[in-house]
């Protein structure tokens, strides 16, 4: 690897108290990848997700973004760190009590100081990004799921973030929406230049959207494959994630368990 | 995104030339970038439509930085040429800038319905307020009956009632209310004694405030002060709790494994309260008629003499009058708190909103019944 990884996963064990949940994670994240972690239900996708976004103190190991390790950083510098990400959470997390307008906006009023005509117009703009122009006086409940996520992702873009997490980006969405919504993530990753992390295990984003990607497994509870999962579906030698990839629920992964 | 020093940083400015009759170019340079003086927009648009111009060409040859301000002028610009019918173009501009426009404007924006609002006059109409109580009204006397309905289940042994629900929510609604309802009536009871003692003295007859407050505290403020302290903890607990399960589909849930949802979830709220409300009633009445005891104490009457007075004053028509009372508000307000549960929209708003409602309505209703309840206690002599 010659230039320095955008986000590196170093030695990271992770555990609720005394349950295990994944040990000895080492991977690093490039800068402008596409980076998919995946897995089997309950290995600890969501987990480590909330682990690189400091919701939960990793049990052992660190994290680094851009070289510089996150979970030791004071809160301050925690909070420096994160305001250039974007989040969506799996349900979108957008605040009920608030116009999709007044979600967007909120970030811009905290953390940046354009003026009040300013903010209308960057919300306008990242609202049309994401096909919402014209949904800013509706409530998040006034509106569909699909729309929902791509609310979310308006207001996790609004700072021109250098990272965006997705957490299970096309859960709920018909496979239609759920296209749409990984072609938009392409082309605001490909025109803002960020780099995009998701948790997610619908094999059809995998495969058309991701770069690189991270497979954690239950049973050994660790990471057992790295790379472009094309190549891991055809060239892994874990006959699991062959598996995983290849959709197949075939006696061989119920033998490796 | 490209970033800029500040230091070696040009104002970000515009300017309309016209390349042919009716062709208008709009050359843009500077760094488009936050903390820079960013040219209005509204003055772009008047002197844009000041030319009528039949196409309008956007030139970025001239341009430095740029970030979400740029892109948000763009698409203004591009806007207003839609609305207005006239082609744009874009040159020059940072490949990912005209992306960025590409994917802002592959969907035309949303027009939303316009609601007709009404004119002020119909707004004001009294007959459309009564209405809307009366329908409010309704709503309240169906759901009384959806609850008679299922109490009669419950009697006949049909219902889906759990009663480990219902021990639950006396447990809830009971012993954790212990503190807070012997700090009130203790406090009722004082004051109580303090507003009669100071009439009574001027008639030499200070013996009487033990009357006053015992009379007091049974027939009226011992059980008026625990509904409405039971009214904002459990109402709007109750209003809090089901509004959430419908926020979360556990109603819908609830109906569609076909058991009832006013006999499963409103049904042990409801009963619990029954129970428990004459329960703390009585509990109130007592610390009640113990702090007036202080400050009669504090006036120079003994103990005893409180006592005694006591004593020669009680009657079983008091406890029951304030009994029923508090049988009566235990429905109002399980009924206002579950109702509003139950009919809460989805969302952290909509709950919120329940709750209030919940509380705001268990009070008027409580006001309501007692007076309706005291007027006829008076006329038939009770």
């Amino acid at each position: 690897m010659s230039e320095q990884a955008h986000i590196s996963i170093r030695g990271v064990t992770m555990a609720y108290g005394a349950r295990l949940i994944q040990r000895d994670l080492n991977f690093d994240v490039n800068r402008g990848d596409i980076f998919v972690i995946m897995g089997g239900s309950g290995c600890g996708k969501s987990t480590l997700l909330k682990h690189m976004l400091g919701l939960i103190q990793p049990a052992a190991g660190d994290i680094l973004f851009n070289g510089q390790s996150f979970t030791r950083a004071n809160p301050a510098a925690r909070d420096a760190m994160r305001r250039s990400w974007g989040i969506t959470y799996q349900s979108g997390g957008l605040f009920s009590a608030m116009t999709v307008g007044e979600n967007v906006t909120l970030p811009m009023q905290l953390y940046t100081n354009y003026s009040e005509a300013e903010i209308r117009e960057v919300v306008d703009y990242k609202l049309a990004l994401v096909g919402l122009s014209g949904y800013q006086g509706y409530y998040p409940s006034e509106i569909s799921g699909g729309m929902r996520k791509r609310a979310a992702l308006a207001r996790a873009i609004a700072l021109d973030p250098e990272i965006l997490f997705f957490d299970e980006p096309s859960a709920g969405l018909d496979p239609i929406s759920s296209s749409l919504l990984d072609e938009l993530i392409v082309q605001l990753k490909e025109s803002i230049g960020a780099t995009v992390v998701m948790v997610t295990h619908e094999l059809p984003s995998i495969f058309s959207i991701a770069s690189n990607s991270v497979y954690l497994d239950a049973n050994s509870k660790t990471m057992i494959a790295y790379g472009n999962p094309r190549e891991l579906r055809d060239h892994s030698d874990q006959p699991v994630v062959r598996q995983f990839l290849a959709r197949e629920a075939s006696a061989a992964a119920e033998n490796a368990q | 995104m490209s970033h800029s020093d500040g230091m070696n940083s040009t104002a970000p400015a515009y300017e309309l030339i016209e390349d042919a009759p009716h062709a208008l170019r709009l050359a843009l340079t500077g760094d488009w970038v936050q903390a820079q003086a960013i040219p209005d927009f509204p003055t772009l648009r008047s002197e844009l439509l000041a030319c009528s111009p039949e196409a309008l060409t956007v030139d970025g040859s001239g341009l430095g930085d740029w970030d979400s301000l740029l892109m948000a002028f763009l698409l203004q610009c591009h806007s207003l040429c839609s609305a207005e019918h006239i082609p744009f173009n874009a040159e020059h501009l940072p490949g990912s800038a005209n992306r960025l426009l590409e994917v802002a404007t592959a969907v035309p924006p949303h027009q939303r319905p316009q609601e007709a609002r009404a004119p002020l006059l119909e707004r004001l109409n009294p007959v459309k307020a009564l209405r809307a109580l009366w329908r409010d009204l309704r709503e309240s006397i169906a759901f009384l009956g959806d609850l008679g309905i299922g109490l009669a289940r419950l009697v006949t042994g049909r219902a889906n009632t759990r009663f480990s629900d219902f021990r639950h929510f006396c447990y809830q609604a009971g012993p954790n209310a212990f503190g807070i309802i012997s700090l009130t009536s203790i406090l009722v009871g004082m004051i109580l004694a303090y507003l009669g003692a100071v009439q009574l003295k001027l008639l030499g007859a200070e013996i009487y405030v033990a009357d006053l407050v015992l009379i007091g505290m049974l027939r009226e403020m011992g059980v008026l002060m625990t509904a409405v302290v039971m009214a904002g903890r459990t109402g709007a607990a109750y209003a809090a709790q089901l509004g959430t399960m419908q926020t979360n589909e556990e109603i819908d849930a609830i109906t569609t494994m076909g058991v009832s949802p006013v006999e499963f979830l409103v049904l042990p709220r409801v009963l619990a309260l029954l129970v428990m409300l004459p329960l703390l009633t009585i509990y109130a009445d007592l610390l009640g008629v113990l702090g007036g005891a202080i400050v009669a104490g504090g006036m120079g009457i003994t103990m005893l003499q409180y006592v005694s007075q006591i004593q020669d004053a009680i009657s079983l028509t008091h406890l029951l009058v304030g009994l029923s009372k508090s049988v009566v508000f235990a429905i109002l307000i399980a009924v206002a708190g579950c109702r509003s549960g139950m009919q809460s929209g989805r969302g952290s708003a909509a709950v919120g909103n329940a709750a209030t409602d919940a509380v705001v309505t268990a009070i008027v209703y409580l006001i309501v019944a007692d007076a309706a309840m005291n007027i006829f206690y008076q006329q038939v002599g009770i």
